[in-house]
């Protein structure tokens, strides 16, 4: 899975239909990833974003169209959908620690029981995660003793201990309060110099002009408009994109 | 100047008991000796609360004594002689309740636990499997309990099939572990559908199977927080595992009315209800402390 | 503070307006040193205080079983099982309808209502005059209730049924290792459990039925229930049901006597009424018809 062949696209979404109910949130949404590149999808609320990050960890079934990644259609039926997620590692809005395990354990149980890791490896490692990132005193604590921006650090880094070759960031910050956000913000910047590639929804454009190799901009469904961040940030072409960028500076938040 | 906020001891919905929301709050710290001292108008509730409960309660008190029945309600229920004579002897068949609702209960635990499991699974190819529980919860909660140990009890011996005991202890015991886990199995499935589904999602995302997510995510949350209720069947249980006298078993119960019916009196009934109460309540204590003990870790973790 | 005293004062008014009288109609007490003794049954019973004016309420066990109580069901009485105790026959049923006749009652002016075993001896007051149920006297049971003489001198017996292990016991020892059952509240317990003592711990069920049941499915090798009762039993009830024999009294003679609530002055009457019955040899001729052919089983030596 972890071949690098070059050329090859780590994702490639090919006419993406997802709807919920009567509810059509994604119309034919196309978009390819290569290796190392670090995409932020922005769009106002509802226009999919998180609803585009769940599908291609499989969390959502779709309706059409189809999701390769590294190389494999992982929306073909009968594919093993645990199999799929070890190398795709997913952070939510809401963190989603576990609540009844240590920060420890949080990061430890899926290495031990999916990737069969022996436990003292596993713990090593992931206070070797902790140390990196700079909680390596909360490895004992439970997830209700940390603050925000520490629960979603120790969020990313139970993604990371499944060494994934893919991390799917769903508007991880928006949860947390403003002075909480920059330490987070800083986990990612550190992953994406790492060379992970990336797929981050997100409203903080300061971060996305920073360090997005590409930003695509969600709106009604559709990547309506997608490049360089300088590019859409600067001088975007479509008028949807400077009209949402237009509200977005007003807001104050760029 | 009114006196708001509730009685305390009698449940208080109103904020602090004795606290009136039209005075500014005293500061922090020392409020206790505060309240307690007369004068201040959170003290005087507390003092009628006390008074009014002594007043009420001794009134019912002497209510009763005087009433013109209490001799003989004294001499039938509350008879020493036979108190102490009946006492070792409905404790020493207690020990055949004992065993009975300590070996249905394990099973209990454990058959719900599948039942609710089943009951979860999502997608189409499982749909029997979830039928089948529906039904056997439907059905063992609505028959009574006294038919499933009475049909059971002396139906199945009746049968005189080959290979299945005819111990009455045996079939009352299976005929509680059917009916119990039909009960506990929807506490199980309220505690579990109480987990939110971001847990599952975060578990799933990781990788791991749906199995591996239910067993280390969401069940160990899951019982957590359902504790308090299963403790309320595990006592019925307790309480249930007299039916088996119906099969002809002397225990708890039985041995009480066999006294009560040979010396015409109820008082071995009050000795039975005593030796519950002395078993029962530990249990309660010992639930509230497990739940203190785990409300901090059910904090934090999800914030929404 | 006010308030707080205002509030006291009511509870305290409130407590004595609700506080009991005495009863005004207690029963008096049944000493009767002072007056000279009734000279029979209907005039005792004429002066005697009923649960309801001008009617003898009988209370029994519902279902009747025979021998006790004979006819069958009925129509009219529908909520009685086996049989309608209002049809006054069966041992118990034709005794009724003799001290009923001799308190003066025809028999229109005669009640019954059910009452549990464990009602018998509840607290509190009676909705029945008597009660009979087979219910056998003991000292213990004296001091809860008021019992009449007894109507009748009743020995346990052992039904079990053919090709059993004990079918053909003969003594009190060869019983030792057997299963044993009886019905709840019966002195057939207390024998198994004193005279008996078998090894393995006797069944107790909360009625006739369930002894029954239990037997017929092999759970337990026999049951004890009284020498009457077990006639029925193994007639009725039990394919196969043999009786093995009766136990020698042990102790004081067993007997059947009727219940009253405790220092009720009704007792006096209703001896009166027996002891007529037993000096006309009515009470022998109902013994005679109902019971007859119930009496005879070889006795299981202790």
């Amino acid at each position: 899975m972890s071949e690098h062949i070059a050329e090859r696209p780590a994702i490639v979404i090919d006419g993406l239909h997802k709807s919920f109910g009567n509810l059509r949130v994604l119309r034919g949404v196309d978009l390819e990833v290569a290796d190392h590149e670090v995409i932020c999808l922005i769009g106002a609320s509802g226009s999919g974003k998180s609803t585009l990050l769940r599908c291609v960890n499989l969390l959502e079934p779709i309706d059409a169209g189809r999701i390769v990644v590294e190389g494999e259609e992982i929306t073909a039926r009968g594919v093993d959908v645990d199999a799929i997620r070890r190398h795709i590692g997913i952070v939510f809005q809401s963190f989603n620690l576990f609540p009844h395990m240590t920060v420890l354990r949080n990061i430890t149980l899926a290495p031990i029981k999916v990737e069969g890791t022996p436990a003292s490896r596993a713990e090593a490692e992931a206070r070797e995660l902790l140390d990196r990132f700079g909680l390596a005193e909360k490895a004992d604590e439970y997830p209700d003793r940390l603050s925000g921006g520490q629960q979603q650090r120790v969020a990313i880094m139970r993604a990371l201990a499944m060494k994934p070759d893919i991390m799917l960031l769903d508007e991880v910050t928006s949860a947390l309060d403003p002075e909480l956000v920059a330490e987070v913000l800083d986990v990612i910047r550190e992953l994406a110099v790492a060379g992970m590639t990336m797929l981050i929804a997100t409203h903080e454009m300061g971060f996305a002009r920073d360090i997005a190799t590409r930003v695509c901009f969600l709106d009604d469904g559709v990547i309506a408009e997608q490049g360089p961040p300088e590019r859409i940030f600067g001088d975007p072409e479509h008028e949807r994109t400077r009209q949402f960028l237009a509200r977005i500076v007003a807001a104050g938040r760029m | 100047m009114k006196v708001a906020g509730g009685v305390p001891g009698l449940g208080s919905s109103r904020g602090v008991p004795g606290v009136d929301p039209e005075q500014p709050l005293p500061p922090p710290g020392n409020r206790r000796s505060r309240i307690l001292s007369v004068g201040e108008p959170g003290a005087r509730s507390v003092w009628v609360a006390v008074a009014s409960t002594l007043v009420f309660f001794g009134v019912a008190a002497v209510l009763i004594v005087r009433s013109p029945g209490w001799a003989s309600i004294k001499a039938t229920f509350f008879d020493r002689e036979v108190f102490a004579d009946s006492l070792p002897k409905i404790v020493g068949q207690f020990s055949t309740n004992v065993f009975i609702f300590l070996v249905a209960e394990a099973f209990v635990l454990i058959v719900a636990l599948v039942l609710a499991v089943l009951r979860s699974l999502s997608g189409p190819v499982f749909a029997p499997l979830r039928l089948l529980a529906i039904g056997y919860t439907d059905l063992f909660r609505g028959i009574p309990t006294i038919l499933v140990i009475s049909l059971l009890g002396f139906g199945m011996p009746a049968l005189q099939l080959q290979g299945f005991p005819k111990s009455e202890i045996f079939w009352a015991i299976v005929a509680l572990v059917l009916v119990y886990s039909a009960y506990v199995a929807e506490v199980y499935r309220a505690g579990i559908e109480s987990v939110h589904p971001s847990q599952t999602a975060a578990a799933r995302s990781l990788g791991l199977s749906r199995l591996q997510s239910m067993r280390h995510v969401v069940l160990p949350q899951a019982v957590r927080r359902v504790i308090p209720p299963l403790l309320n069947d595990f006592i019925g249980l307790q309480k249930d595992s007299a039916l088996v006298a119906f099969l002809g078993v002397i225990e708890g119960l039985q041995q009480a009315n066999i006294i009560s019916q040979a010396t015409f009196d109820f008082t071995p009934y009050v000795s039975l209800a005593i030796v519950y109460l002395v078993i029962t309540i530990p249990q309660t204590r010992f639930v509230d402390w497990l739940v203190e003990r785990d409300r901090r870790q059910r904090q934090g973790g999800t914030q929404l | 503070m006010r308030k707080f005293l205002l509030g006291l004062a009511v509870l305290a008014i409130v407590a004595a307006a609700c506080a009991p009288e005495e009863d005004p109609a207690e029963p008096i007490d049944s000493g009767g040193t002072t007056e000279p003794a009734p000279v029979d049954a209907a005039s005792c019973a004429a002066d005697a205080s009923l649960v309801n004016d001008g009617v003898l309420t009988v209370g029994t066990g519902n279902p009747a079983f025979p021998p006790w109580w004979e006819g069958g069901t009925t129509d009219a009485n529908k909520d009685w099982e086996f049989n309608d105790p209002y049809l006054l026959q069966g041992f118990e049923g034709a005794t009724v309808g003799a001290v009923a006749e001799q308190l003066g009652f025809s028999s229109d002016q005669i009640e019954f209502v059910p009452v549990p075993f464990g009602k018998s001896f509840a607290p509190g007051p009676k909705d029945f005059d008597l009660v009979v149920q087979q219910i056998s006297y003991s000292d213990k049971r004296a001091q809860a209730v008021d019992f009449s003489e007894s109507y009748y001198e009743v020995n346990q017996a052992l039904v079990s049924v053919e090709g059993s292990a004990i079918e053909g016991a003969t003594t009190l020892d060869e019983l030792k290792g057997a299963k044993l059952g009886a019905p709840l509240g019966t002195t057939s317990f207390d024998y198994v459990d004193q005279n008996i003592q078998p090894t393995e711990e006797p069944a107790v069920y909360n009625d006739l039925n369930g002894a029954v049941q239990a037997l017929k499915n092999g759970q337990v090798d026999g049951i004890v229930v009284d020498l009457p009762t077990a006639f029925f039993v193994t007639a009725v009830q039990i394919p196969k049901g043999v009786i093995v024999g009766q136990f020698p009294t042990v102790g004081a003679q067993e007997y059947f006597a009727f219940a009253l609530e405790k220092d009720s002055a009704f007792t006096d009457c209703v001896n009166l009424a027996l002891q007529a019955i037993k000096d006309d040899d009515t009470q022998s001729a109902i013994q005679q018809e109902w019971l007859s052919d119930k009496a005879s089983a070889p006795v299981i030596e202790g």
